[in-house]
């Protein structure tokens, strides 16, 4: 073969490789989120999660338009032959039937589903912010700081969550949703801290951050661009799981009746803990479906969760 | 004037409870503009740990480091710290050893190039990033408009070496220093990078400390080569007379365990014995002794110091290879 021959060859080869270096680029890199992304939508038990959480989301936003009913407003017809043994089941309009005062149970469990996840994410999203600050304070300052911090989180975590969540809710005189809010938050506080510190230190001594101080690159700047994203993954996947328990919680608060005192605010935790218990002899349902919501619910976030730790691992890359 | 001078450089690991470690023993070595200076020695000979010293990079806290690091007759050890930062990626750049994990895995390479150009040289994040193009091609990237928004993930080892070389290269400082940089590369692509290297270091007049356990490396790339064992600098020499005719017992042994093609064929290949580890901390005399061929009694309880040659390098031993005299 002749020379012309080989280059000829070559630049064949050259323009094929060009074409294929072109191609590989338009499907586009696969950024660790969007791997992990689609893993997660062929994973089974995470879409069961994901429509489990859907279906909630769905009904608590458009409540007044899905409940037959205002939660609030009785029907005295429901109620006027009202004994211990009879409240009222099913009825026309009413599908769930009533509670004791008369008001349409079906409406109150959908409103309360407002209210749960509201109540849930809110306390995860504080719990969250306050527990990432102090983690990422305590990781990237380090010395007596860090100390400090740790030891406080030490505390707070050799408490019975639930104990210290009725702890600080027996501190605030007027016991409103924010109480529970608050409270189911500053219990998640230490977990999150703690975690966030953990990968932080990790990050500290990682090759690209000791490349990044060789670049000069100024503390703040190491810790917000190089530190802090590289470790926020275990805290993602544990603020998921803490959906759930923050909904335990806040329930569980409800039902000891620790929870906002209006008697009007329908809520699963109160429901259940108020009606439920009082009349499960006679009408076990008002106990049932209060319980069942949570307990979905739950389920719904922790598989979601569950699933999301198991997609972001990079154990299970391929 | 160098445009690094290192004096007597020592670093002791000092952490609470275990024995204090020298693991830099007084070296003393000097870069001069547009030079390329060779640190050559086993694992745990201390090249890393000089690297780091010069640049401050130790951990304050359980180290000690003492001497001077003259940078354009500035000491860099007694610059504050916020002050020494201005210096890094500005005056010295650095390379890793490990392209794989010295980029942050969740910033796109772009913004990773842009940092050091934004840092140092107060441009916009928009100028920067078509600057970091530039950088990327120059280094060899294909591709670079593209490449801007990959993940380091989605580069081969060999590219992410290349990337860590443009933003060390960013600034265009007077000195880069490259510890290991083709250690964990294939072969191939260790020549390509050692090439890279080379091309830039001389078409910008950068100097260049390459810290390399590998002699190839050494013969292909340095003007001038320290030997160093067990923290301490035995042999300082041009890189021809190093190769042509080494004077330190240890450098000897270093080159004849190296595999030929030209001679020796079926002979079992040279082997230094026992191992460096074994002997450190070092209290007095030669380190080297305990493996040498050539011990003598002048090395064992004085300190053998290091004296200059006529060759212009230096030697610490007291019984040296000697010199083949043409007859």
């Amino acid at each position: 073969m002749t020379s012309g021959g080989i280059s000829a060859l070559s630049d064949h080869k050259r323009r094929r490789i060009d074409e294929l270096i072109s191609r590989t680029s338009e499907t586009g890199g696969v950024s660790l989120l969007r791997d992990a992304g689609r893993r997660l939508v062929r994973n089974p038990t995470a879409v069961v999660g994901a429509v489990i959480i859907l279906l909630f989301l769905v009904i608590a936003i458009f409540a007044p338009l899905v409940a037959p009913h205002d939660p609030v407003q009785r029907f005295p017809e429901l109620t006027q032959n009202l004994t211990v043994d009879s409240i009222p089941g099913a009825t026309a309009g009413h599908p769930l039937g009533s509670d004791p005062l008369g008001r349409d149970f079906a409406s109150r469990m959908i409103f309360g589903a407002r209210q749960t996840l509201f109540v849930g994410v809110l306390a995860t999203l504080i719990g969250l912010l306050i527990g990432v600050l102090l983690g990422a304070i305590a990781g990237a300052v380090g010395g007596w700081l860090d100390v400090l911090i740790m030891r406080l989180t030490d505390v707070m975590l050799a408490l019975p969550s639930l104990l210290l969540a009725i702890t600080l809710v027996a501190l605030a005189s007027r016991s409103t949703q924010w109480t529970v809010i608050i409270a189911v938050a500053v219990v998640n506080v230490p977990i999150f801290a703690r975690l966030l510190r953990g990968s932080m230190l990790a990050q500290r001594e990682s090759d690209h951050v000791l490349a990044a101080r060789a670049l000069g690159v100024k503390r703040h700047t190491i810790v917000l661009r190089h530190m802090l994203p590289n470790s926020l993954t275990a805290v993602i996947v544990q603020a998921t799981l803490t959906f759930a328990v923050a909904i335990l919680d806040a329930a569980a608060l409800s039902f000891l009746g620790l929870g906002d005192p209006d008697i009007n605010r329908a809520e699963w935790g109160l429901m259940l803990g108020v009606d439920g218990v009082r009349y499960f002899e006679v009408r076990p349902e008002l106990a049932y479906f209060p319980a069942l919501a949570i307990i979905l619910v739950a389920l719904g976030f922790t598989l979601l969760g569950e699933s999301i730790r198991e997609a972001l691992d990079p154990k299970n890359r391929r | 004037m160098p445009l690094l001078d290192v004096r007597d450089l020592s670093v002791v690991f000092n952490r609470r409870g275990t024995k204090p470690v020298t693991a830099v023993d007084g070296v003393s070595f000097t870069v001069e503009p547009g030079q390329t200076v060779g640190l050559v020695g086993e694992s745990g000979c201390g090249k890393s740990v000089t690297s780091l010293a010069i640049m401050g990079l130790l951990p304050r806290r359980g180290n000690k480091v003492t001497g001077e690091v003259r940078f354009d007759d500035t000491d860099l050890l007694k610059l504050r710290p916020q002050d020494l930062r201005d210096w890094r990626g500005r005056d010295i750049g650095m390379i890793f050893q490990d392209p794989l994990s010295s980029l942050n895995p969740v910033l796109p390479l772009g913004i990773q190039v842009a940092e050091v150009l934004e840092r140092h040289q107060g441009r916009t994040r928009q100028a920067a990033l078509r600057e970091a193009r530039g950088l990327l091609d120059a280094v060899g990237i294909p591709d670079p408009q593209r490449r801007l928004k990959d993940y380091p993930h989605q580069l081969s080892g060999g590219m992410r070496q290349r990337a860590l070389i443009a933003i060390a290269l960013a600034c265009k400082p007077r000195l880069l220093i490259a510890d290991e940089p083709t250690t964990a590369l294939d072969v191939t692509i260790q020549a390509q990078i050692l090439t890279l290297l080379k091309e830039l270091v001389d078409d910008s007049g950068t100097a260049l400390v390459m810290i390399t356990h590998d002699l190839g490396v050494v013969a292909g790339l340095c003007d001038t080569v320290n030997v160093l064992y067990a923290g301490k600098v035995v042999e300082r020499a041009y890189r021809h007379h190093l190769f042509a005719e080494p004077r330190h017992p240890y450098t000897d042994g270093l080159l004849q365990s190296v595999p030929r093609l030209d001679v020796d064929r079926g002979r079992r290949l040279h082997q230094i014995r026992g191992s460096v580890s074994d002997n450190i901390p070092w209290p007095e005399g030669c380190a080297f002794a305990p493996r040498c061929d050539r011990v003598i009694d002048d090395c064992i309880g004085s300190v053998v110091p290091l004296e200059p040659t006529f060759r212009g390098g230096a030697l610490r031993c007291a019984n040296p290879v000697p010199l083949e005299v043409p007859a």
